[in-house]
């Protein structure tokens, strides 16, 4: 398997193939020993070099995260012979861009209405949450194209909130 | 939690009580009955007397446990337990009454001879009369609003040329924001320490206590992180804090576990607070030290037995550093962070111990306090507990919500911390400093680990996704790219 793994924004070429019961591993053509087992779900057990790493797979809402040791490092993986993979890759700054709650609680104010232009940094709602409130910010500078949570609406992790196009 | 298994351990069976929210909780779980009382607004259920009587009734409960949230300090819950034939595990209502009162507990407190922050306790009547006071009691003086609170009506003065200027603002301020000019004058403590001692009383006025609590690592008056013994608190001030809060004890006929809270300046010298009428979250610190179950004792005292030991047959041994466990964001000023508990990993070993309410899979509730567990460290001084409980601290794992188990670790190795050097400004003065670089130098091995993550445990659950396609993120994470900035953030919180 051949990979596109970015880590903080660093993007790394990852070759992976099972030998027996390890791997053969290239990481942006240099050849490492690594062995691996996956002790639990979203648990890793590596060995590179000797050296023993626990690794923690963790997902928010909206983004993947490494812990190796007690650091967490930001993924994202792209396979790129997948079209999805590479269409993901590239579609970030444009096309609409959905705004996701990123805890439990309730819509408590939405500051914005559809067709509204809005700048990157924005606030577009308010959730509550533990009687805390927590503004949604725009990601990015657009029109609004669809606000999806009413004011009042519960919201869960991971809900789309409204669509910035 | 921590009741139940203490129920358990004397053979005594345990009824627990639960809102709409908290079917799932922990002590639901493990209880041996649990009836719901009503919807998550405590209102309509922790906080309801007539449910809560009602399950002890059907129950055919003898005593009720408060814990220390919601009715713990309520002296009309516990008089209406007293009123409904059921014994409330903690002192009478006329003690809490006395102690949830301020004023009340400083008159009668002052009968017999607690020491409180020097300074008047009625209004001041002029100038000269508050430079008078400010003389006897020593600069820096605090002027307060006799109705004050919340800072308004608040003067800080640190020498005699500033005192009339100050009180004529004081007075002001107090006059808009409460319709009462009267300010008194209290001695400034620059920089105080929290400290509290445990106190413990049978109902045949046998009254003891514990050993002392440091808990000056606060945020937003919240205590975060406490130990026992205070690295301040020698043999001989032990004695005088301890007598003094036997005699607040006495002073009010206190029963049953209680905490005496204490304001230390830099000289040492210590003032009366107030008294907390339960057990306190923090109890788990002495009870390593001293070696007593508190819970166990709380019982006994209420089913009429006397003190099992005199006080001089309370030694204390060790060291023990207790960490309140949130979900909190650190990277998002602490803010609680709700949410289901999708991975968790747990420290043990030696010196350990975890009163913990979470488990894997579990959903915090938005509705309640966010404390998640408590770890603490114990070891036979402070530089071992404190190296076992960071050891701990990197082996504790909780995913899928935001926790400050991150504070800890920089708590702990924090110059400051570790020489004992704490105050009750210790933690906000911590968060405003540049948190230590973090070495992030294993980002080739959380390649490698994404790519072996992908082929042997490709279908793991997304939260908040529901899809269970190998690569769900992807989608998500082009909807949402991160930012530089929520990168900084995350790396500055990990501190």
């Amino acid at each position: 398997m051949v990979y596109d793994v970015t880590i903080d924004g660093k993007r790394y070429r990852l070759r992976l193939e099972r030998a027996g019961a390890g791997w053969h591993c290239r990481l942006d053509g240099r050849e490492i020993e690594v062995d691996a087992i996956l002790v639990r779900p979203d648990v890793l057990s590596i060995l590179i070099g000797g050296r023993a790493y626990e690794i923690k797979r963790e997902y928010t809402a909206t983004d993947m995260h490494l812990w190796v040791g007690g650091v967490s490092y930001l993924v994202e993986l792209h396979d790129p012979r997948s079209l999805r993979g590479r269409r993901g890759a590239t579609a970030d700054e444009q096309g609409p861009r959905k705004l996701l709650a990123p805890m439990p609680g309730k819509v408590v104010r939405v500051l914005v209405s559809e067709k509204q232009p809005v700048e990157a940094g924005q606030s577009i709602l308010v959730v509550e949450a533990m009687k805390m409130q927590n503004e949604i910010k725009s990601p990015k500078k657009g029109v609004v194209q669809k606000i999806v949570a009413a004011e009042g609406a519960n919201v869960n992790p991971g809900d789309v909130l409204a669509i910035v196009e | 939690m921590r009741v139940i298994r203490a129920c358990r351990e004397l053979g005594i069976p345990s009824v627990a009580v639960y809102s709409d929210v908290d079917r799932a909780s922990l002590h639901v779980r493990k209880a041996d009955e649990a009836y719901h009382i009503g919807p998550a607004a405590a209102t309509e259920s922790y906080l309801n007397f007539d449910k809560i009587l009602d399950v002890a009734k059907r129950s055919g409960a003898d005593a009720i446990h408060p814990g220390y949230g919601f009715l713990s300090e309520n002296a009309e819950f516990a008089q209406a337990c007293s009123d409904a034939g059921v014994k409330f595990i903690g002192p009478s209502p006329a003690s809490m009454e006395m102690m949830g009162s301020k004023t009340r507990a400083r008159q009668e407190m002052e009968k017999a001879g607690v020491p409180f922050v020097p300074g008047t306790s009625r209004g001041i009547e002029s100038a000269e009369h508050a430079e008078q006071v400010a003389e006897k009691i020593g600069y820096p003086v605090m002027l307060k609003a006799a109705a004050g609170g919340g800072g308004k009506g608040m003067r800080l003065v640190h020498a005699p040329g500033e005192l009339k200027s100050a009180l004529e603002a004081a007075q002001s301020e107090a006059e808009r924001a409460f319709g009462d000019r009267e300010v008194y004058v209290e001695k400034a403590i620059v920089n105080p320490r929290h400290i509290e001692m445990q106190v413990l009383a049978d109902e045949h006025s046998s009254t003891v206590y514990l050993g002392e609590r440091e808990c000056s690592i606060q945020r937003r008056h919240q205590k975060v992180l406490e130990e026992s013994p205070s690295p301040i608190v020698g043999p001989d001030m032990r004695r005088r804090m301890g007598e003094v809060a036997v005699r607040v004890a006495r002073a009010a006929n206190y029963t049953n576990a209680g905490t005496v809270e204490f304001l230390v300046d830099q000289e040492k010298n210590f003032y009366f607070l107030e008294m907390n009428t339960r057990l306190q979250v923090e109890h788990p610190v002495t009870e390593l030290i001293t070696g007593l179950d508190l819970v166990h004792l709380q019982i006994r005292i209420a089913a009429g037995e006397k003190l099992p030991f005199r006080q001089e047959d309370i030694f204390l041994r060790g060291h023990a550093i207790e960490c309140r466990i949130y979900a909190e964001d650190p990277d998002n000023n602490y803010f609680p962070s709700p949410g289901k508990i999708t991975l968790l990993l747990s420290p043990s070993g030696p010196g350990i111990r975890r009163d913990s309410g979470m488990y894997e899979g579990w959903t915090v509730p938005i509705d309640y306090d966010p404390l998640l567990a408590k770890l603490i460290g114990y070891g036979t001084n402070r530089t071992q507990a404190m190296a076992r409980l960071t050891r701990a601290l990197h082996e504790y794992f909780v995913g899928g919500i935001k926790t400050n188990i991150s504070l800890f670790r920089r708590i702990l190795s924090d110059p400051d911390f570790q020489a004992g050097k704490v105050d009750t400004g210790y933690l906000d003065r911590l968060l405003k400093s540049q948190p230590p670089d973090i070495r992030r130098d294993d980002a080739e091995v959380a390649a490698v680990a994404a790519g072996i993550f992908a082929i042997l445990d490709p279908t793991s659950a997304v939260p908040g996704n529901g899809s269970l396609s190998p690569n769900p993120r992807n989608e998500l994470a082009s909807g949402m790219a991160t930012s530089g900035w929520k990168r900084a953030a995350r790396v500055e919180g990990l501190g």
